[in-house]
């Protein structure tokens, strides 16, 4: 092996890691297109590896999710996540009555920490589901968002 | 017993449309009725809206507020603002003090052409000064954005709109006669809902006093648009089921005259999330 | 580099609190158009990744549920002055576009 092989194999086991580090749940490298188009819940919630939702633990008080009672605007809701459990490797989210419940799905590396806000739509008051994996466990929390839309709300 | 005062004040002030209004005694009138439907609530909250009396929802106009998904639409307006007419002239001499802290004064009353002059109108007049073409007054894409960037020049600035004369007075009553009007097939005033129940739900709608509704214009309401106040009373006379008057006509001109100057004092913010 | 993501990084005690917002329509394929009363595709952004120096820690899959122009907000420790932060995004219909910010 000279030296420019050597070098080779080094870069291609370097680009291995790298795209190893962001697949921290087996089969989830790449966006999933199946999952995000499941439309029903308990299918959504399947197609990220869970078998049996009850394997889920409640974790309402490790996981801290901070959304609105009610929505001002369903086009834009503020949420906010902060896995305080230990080894947090990814973060999904699911409206549950979007036409498509997947809503989004974060995968930290430890130099990163477990915390992630951003803004989603909701068609109609629904429970927000809150699923974390860590350490090769999943754990759960929720929340209901009413989403009113009054004769003065726009689009 | 406060309440009962505010009612007959309020049923005198409703029933006497005709009489010549001194606008601040209507202020004061507006001022007090909230008093009574809002108690406790500092008046340097109404520019919040309805959302000074949820905390729910004032979380998340923070939260929106914070990083507005609206900004891009604002730097369009922006742009608009600081390029040249092909003359050479700009947006900003127009204006005095270079369009910094103006805003705060529109409405106006112009004696020398005989009418009201609002924010947008005084941009599309220096738009045709200087041999440029208008802009619609109900398209958010181009005037929406201008005056939404032009207004934010003026943030902070406390609303300061004067009535100078007679003929300012009697285009302050035309407002005032639109706002107490009732129209369209549920058959609402502006005041059936933004004075009698400012500040109180109407059905699951929580209302927002007419006080402070001036001073935050245009609006982002999710979706992709920024809404003068004008293009707000028409979509609001439209839920209502009424036909909407036009953006830009001396009839909306006047309401915003009257509306505006109910707000005096409260300091001027562009843009802000309204749901 | 694009305009299409505008960074906001704010430093403390070594933790970099990272916003950033991406200017895209995240169109759901549910919407018609208004004049043309044409269904508006589907466009939406469904990965982001993230890195620190170069190194990736962060990769974001998103859905069309997230809102127009999507915001996103994260924090990195073991921040200083000078890092460089960097994201790049894909989305459904093959577009693409990246940014990057030197922490100040």
């Amino acid at each position: 092996m000279n030296l420019s092989k050597k070098r080779r194999a080094f870069l291609n086991s370097a680009l291995a890691l790298i795209s190893t580090l962001l697949i921290p749940a087996k089969g989830y490298a790449r966006w999933d297109e199946t999952a995000y188009n499941e439309v029903d819940i308990a299918d959504s919630i399947r197609s990220i590896g869970i078998r049996n939702p009850g394997e889920l633990r409640d974790a309402s008080k490790n996981i801290e999710l901070s959304l609105p009672e009610i929505a001002e605007n369903g086009a834009i809701v503020p949420i906010k996540i902060l896995s305080k459990i230990p080894k947090t490797e990814r973060i999904f989210v699911f409206a549950e009555k979007n036409p498509q419940p997947l809503v989004s799905d974060y995968m930290f590396t430890p130099d990163v920490e477990p915390f992630v806000a951003s803004r989603i739509k909701m068609g109609e008051t629904a429970f927000v589901h809150v699923i974390v994996l860590a350490d090769g466990i999943f754990y759960r929390t929720a929340r209901q968002v009413k989403v009113t839309i009054g004769g003065c709300g726009e689009e | 017993m406060r309440l009962l005062q505010h009612l007959t004040a309020l049923i005198i002030f409703i029933a006497s449309p005709q009489a010549w209004s001194n606008p601040e005694e209507d202020r004061q009138l507006f001022l007090a009725t909230f008093a009574g439907n809002i108690p406790d609530v500092p008046i340097s909250q109404y520019i919040y809206g309805s959302m000074m009396l949820s905390e729910d929802a004032l979380n998340q106009y923070e939260s929106i507020m914070d990083f507005p998904p609206f900004q891009e639409m604002v730097d369009q307006g922006k742009k608009v603002w600081e390029t040249p007419f092909k003359n050479g002239q700009t947006f900003a001499n127009c204006f005095g003090n270079k369009g910094t802290n103006v805003a705060g004064t529109f409405p106006y009353y112009d004696t020398t052409h005989e009418q009201v002059v609002t924010f947008e109108m005084a941009l599309n007049f220096c738009l045709e000064r200087n041999g440029e073409t208008r802009m619609s007054y109900v398209d958010p894409e181009t005037m929406g954005a201008l005056s939404a960037y032009a207004r934010s020049l003026s943030d902070g600035m406390l609303m300061q709109i004067e009535v100078p004369n007679a003929q300012a007075l009697t285009k302050y009553e035309l407002g005032k006669s639109l706002y107490f009007k009732r129209i369209g097939q549920y058959n609402l005033a502006c005041a059936s809902c933004h004075l009698t129940h400012g500040g109180r739900y109407f059905r699951d709608e929580l209302l927002s006093p007419t006080i402070g509704q001036a001073v935050h214009f245009p609006v982002f309401r999710g979706g992709e648009r920024l809404y003068t106040l004008q293009m707000r009373y028409q979509r609001c006379m439209e839920a209502v089921g009424a036909v909407a008057f036009e953006s830009g006509s001396e009839t909306l001109n006047n309401l915003e005259f009257f509306h505006s100057y109910l707000s005096n004092g409260l300091p001027l913010q562009s843009s802000v999330y309204r749901r | 580099m694009d305009k299409t993501v505008r960074f906001r990084v704010r430093l403390k005690d070594n933790i970099a609190d990272v916003k950033i917002m991406i200017f895209h329509p995240m169109e759901t394929g549910y919407r018609k158009n208004k004049h043309t009363a044409e269904i508006i595709p589907k466009h939406f952004i469904h990965t982001v990744k993230i890195g620190h120096n170069g190194k990736p820690i962060m990769e974001v899959h998103w859905s069309r549920s997230v809102s127009k122009n999507p915001y996103l907000n994260f924090r990195v420790p073991n921040a200083v002055i000078g890092d460089e932060l960097s994201i790049a995004w894909d989305d459904n219909m093959g577009e693409s576009g990246a940014g990057t910010t030197t922490i100040s």
